[in-house]
């Protein structure tokens, strides 16, 4: 017997979406967690330890939300393959555990029933219980027990109710798995559902009593967030603060980590001698990660916000809010999010995709996020624009210089839901897949969990999108530095590399959009990261240190610059996919090297008639 | 729409000893009632996934026969998406999609 009792267990969480599953599994496993993809598919799997009382350790894996074992989305593939004890590299759950929110259970109940066929011992956790007698709920707990077959424990996750209770019931249930039964689960028929949803019912009459003081609260302020009109301008708000929050709030952070690691960078040129090695460790390593860094205080913000507005239960509003607008261009309501985190980077946004369900819609989302306007574009926009833009008041209010950094939002904006509606028309015909989304209750967000999340989220940030620039920024750093210029050269070094080889090569072909050599040599470094063109262009003029002196850089291309020259680089900035790093995480998450190849090409394409129209029109009104 | 109306009309009919009958996605904002009916009959209308898919992915979130419904809140384009009270939960979904469900309304 003590064999089995120190035995290691395996326990897996299900639940429908909204149930507080992820954060009993905080309150289950503390720091004690792991976050890492399913073998083969991009779906976040996580797994924590606890150990039990009676001194067994429990692997507790944390199950994507689900209302059904009848899988849609790769997510909910996971979660019914991980039960049903099929999933590749995974080892059956001993126990599943199914996490319920307990002011919301018909749902649930049809999903336990399912559940039950499984065969596995099941534990019912009855999640936000406080909430439930706060209403006036009252569940027949031993009742409800006896007719599902399944020994039921009260939590409240938040609160860390419950839980010493819930780990000895697993421990307990653990000794009995031995006992467990057959496997019969099939996907049901529309009959079948209608029975379990018949006997969910039957369970609901004659164990719950309907509550006493319902939560109308929800009623209340949806009446106001749901509205036609002020939902959509409380909606904008929202949406403006983050804005500002995610760009002023961040810009001290940033100038920090900018700071650090040019002083890690000066430190580094103090102890390694010149050459070699301190042109690869500053030049390639520190600024390749430098560059990265310096998005992780926007990106944090960003996310704070989009973890707030999710645990709050707003986010499923915002979907509801913009899903016809999205939809006239062929996107899900949910691919709002995504395009949302877009503005500060691709990357968090091609990741953040994974919340939509149909493969279609969100390889549609994937394809056209690059398009929006990312932080990383700012410091060329406002470079160029500084150099070739009047610094005029037009109509009496508006600066030019704002209207046409407006100008360039807008065109990412609009070229995003061009180029989704033109997907969706011709690429993909048919519509996308329905639209149903559970509101939730909404709910104040619990301090602890938001930061839990928001640190896991800068964690996975960090690992995946490091792992894909580092040796990215290093190749770029190599094909700017080989080979040396010869001895006696006059032009600047990077001129000689092979990536002023490339931009020779491909000079001719940007003639006809108003590129000269040395703009055509800055787009080659300017593949690791878009800012890093500024850099690049600072070093092709031989303007020093660019980016502390971007003023003489400005005043080198205002004089070296067209007007027309000038605009096309801006629209090529607007459209190419000068990001390494965003192709990289698409090849990732996407597991093809279809989507990024057909990704560069479009965007390649784009730019450069959006750039040859841009530049062919000013020459022809006397901008040349 | 004339032909939306039409279908409200001609079930109206077809039922009246009961009561009126709608389907959801004609439904307005304060119409309440229980579900009479949740079909998968093909209305030549593209769903994205097959109609008896569609019908299963309705049941599965709780539209089922006996439930009780009402329409809170649509959106400001289109009357589209609609959201509704489906027992004591709240789900959204686009007009599109909810011709399957029929409603016997409240009488007033």
């Amino acid at each position: 017997m003590t064999d089995v009792a120190l035995s290691p267990s395996r326990v897996a969480l299900v639940g429908n979406p909204n149930s507080g599953k992820t954060a009993l599994f905080n309150a289950l496993t503390g720091g004690r967690q792991k976050v890492a993809n399913y073998a083969g598919v991009t779906v976040e799997r996580k797994e924590g330890v606890v150990t039990t009382a009676s001194g067994r350790t429990i692997h507790v894996l944390d199950l994507p939300g689900t209302y059904s074992l009848r899988a849609r989305s790769p997510d909910e593939v996971v979660t019914r393959d991980a039960v049903l004890g099929q999933l590749a590299g995974e080892t059956p759950p001993d126990v599943i555990v199914c996490v319920a929110d307990a002011t919301n259970l018909r749902l649930v109940l049809r999903l336990i029933l399912e559940l039950k066929q499984v065969g596995r011992p099941l534990v019912l956790a009855l999640n936000m219980f406080d909430i439930a007698q706060r209403q006036g709920l009252r569940i027949d707990l031993e009742g409800l027990a006896r007719d599902i077959g399944a020994p039921i424990v009260t939590t409240v996750a938040t609160r860390k109710r419950g839980i010493e209770e819930l780990v000895a019931q697993i421990d307990a249930t653990t000794l009995e798995a031995a006992a467990a039964g057959a496997q019969d689960w099939r996907e049901p028929d529309a009959g079948e559902i209608r029975d379990a949803h018949r006997e969910a019912q039957r369970l609901m009459k004659a164990h719950v009593r309907p509550p006493e003081r319902p939560d109308t609260l929800t009623g209340k302020v949806d009446a106001i967030l749901l509205h036609p009109v002020w939902g959509l301008a409380i909606l904008l708000a929202i949406l403006l603060l983050m804005f500002q929050a995610v760009f002023t709030w961040a810009t001290p952070l940033m100038d920090l980590i900018d700071a650090a690691m040019t002083g890690l960078g000066g430190l580094v040129a103090l102890i390694v001698p010149e050459g070699l090695v301190r042109s690869l460790i500053v030049d390639g390593v520190i600024a390749g990660v430098g560059s990265v860094l310096v998005f992780l205080p926007q990106i944090l913000i960003l996310f704070l916000f989009i973890i707030m507005l999710e645990d709050s239960g707003y986010m499923a509003r915002a979907a509801f809010l913009m899903d016809k607008i999205m939809g006239g261009a062929g996107l899900h309501g949910r691919a709002f999010i995504p395009l949302l985190s877009s503005f500060a980077c691709a990357i968090p946004g091609v990741m953040s995709t994974r919340v939509i369900d149909s493969k279609r819609d969100r390889l549609t989302t994937i394809m056209v996020a690059p398009l929006m306007t990312c932080s990383a574009r700012i410091p060329v926009y406002t470079l160029i624009i500084g150099a070739v833009v009047p610094a005029k008041v037009v109509g009496g209010v508006f600066s030019l210089q704002g209207l046409v950094m407006f100008g360039l939002y807008a065109a990412g904006i609009l070229s995003a839901l061009g180029v989704s509606f033109v997907v969706r028309r011709f690429l993909w015909r048919g519509m996308s897949e329905p639209f149903m989304m559970e509101l939730p209750t909404y709910k104040k967000p619990d301090p602890t969990n938001v930061a839990r999340n928001l640190l896991l989220r800068g964690q996975i940030f960090m690992s995946r999108a490091g792992r894909i620039i580092l040796p990215l920024m290093v190749l770029v750093w190599f094909l700017s530095t080989f080979p040396y210029a010869p001895v006696g050269a006059v032009g600047p070094a990077i001129d000689y590399s092979f990536a002023g080889m490339i931009g020779h090569f491909i000079q001719p072909v940007l003639a006809p959009i108003g590129f000269n050599w040395q703009m055509s040599v800055a787009l080659v470094p300017g593949m690791a990261a878009r800012e890093v063109a500024v850099a690049a262009l600072g070093t092709v003029y031989a303007v020093g240190d660019a980016e502390q002196a971007s003023g003489g850089l400005s005043a080198r291309l205002a004089e070296q610059w067209s007007l027309a020259s000038g605009l096309s680089f801006l629209a090529w900035y607007v459209f190419a996919p000068q990001c390494v790093a965003t192709l990289g995480v698409v090849k990732r998450e996407t597991n093809s090297w279809l989507w990024p190849t057909v990704m560069f090409a479009y965007m390649v394409a784009l730019a450069y008639i959006a750039a040859l129209i841009v530049y062919q029109v000013t020459v022809a009104l006397g901008g040349g | 729409m004339n032909n939306l109306s039409m279908d409200r009309l001609e079930i109206a009919e077809a039922v009246p000893e009961v009561g009126i009958t709608v389907r959801l996605s004609d439904a307005s904002v304060g119409d309440r009632g229980v579900i009479v009916d949740v079909r998968a009959e093909d209305d030549g209308q593209d769903h994205g996934v097959d109609i008896e898919e569609l019908q299963r992915r309705l049941l599965e979130f709780g539209f089922v026969e006996g439930a009780r419904i009402e329409v809170i809140h649509e959106g400001a384009i289109g009357h589209d998406p609609i959201a509704v009270r489906l027992d004591d939960m709240r789900v959204a979904l686009r007009r599109r999609d909810a011709g399957e469900v029929i409603i016997l309304l409240d009488r007033p």
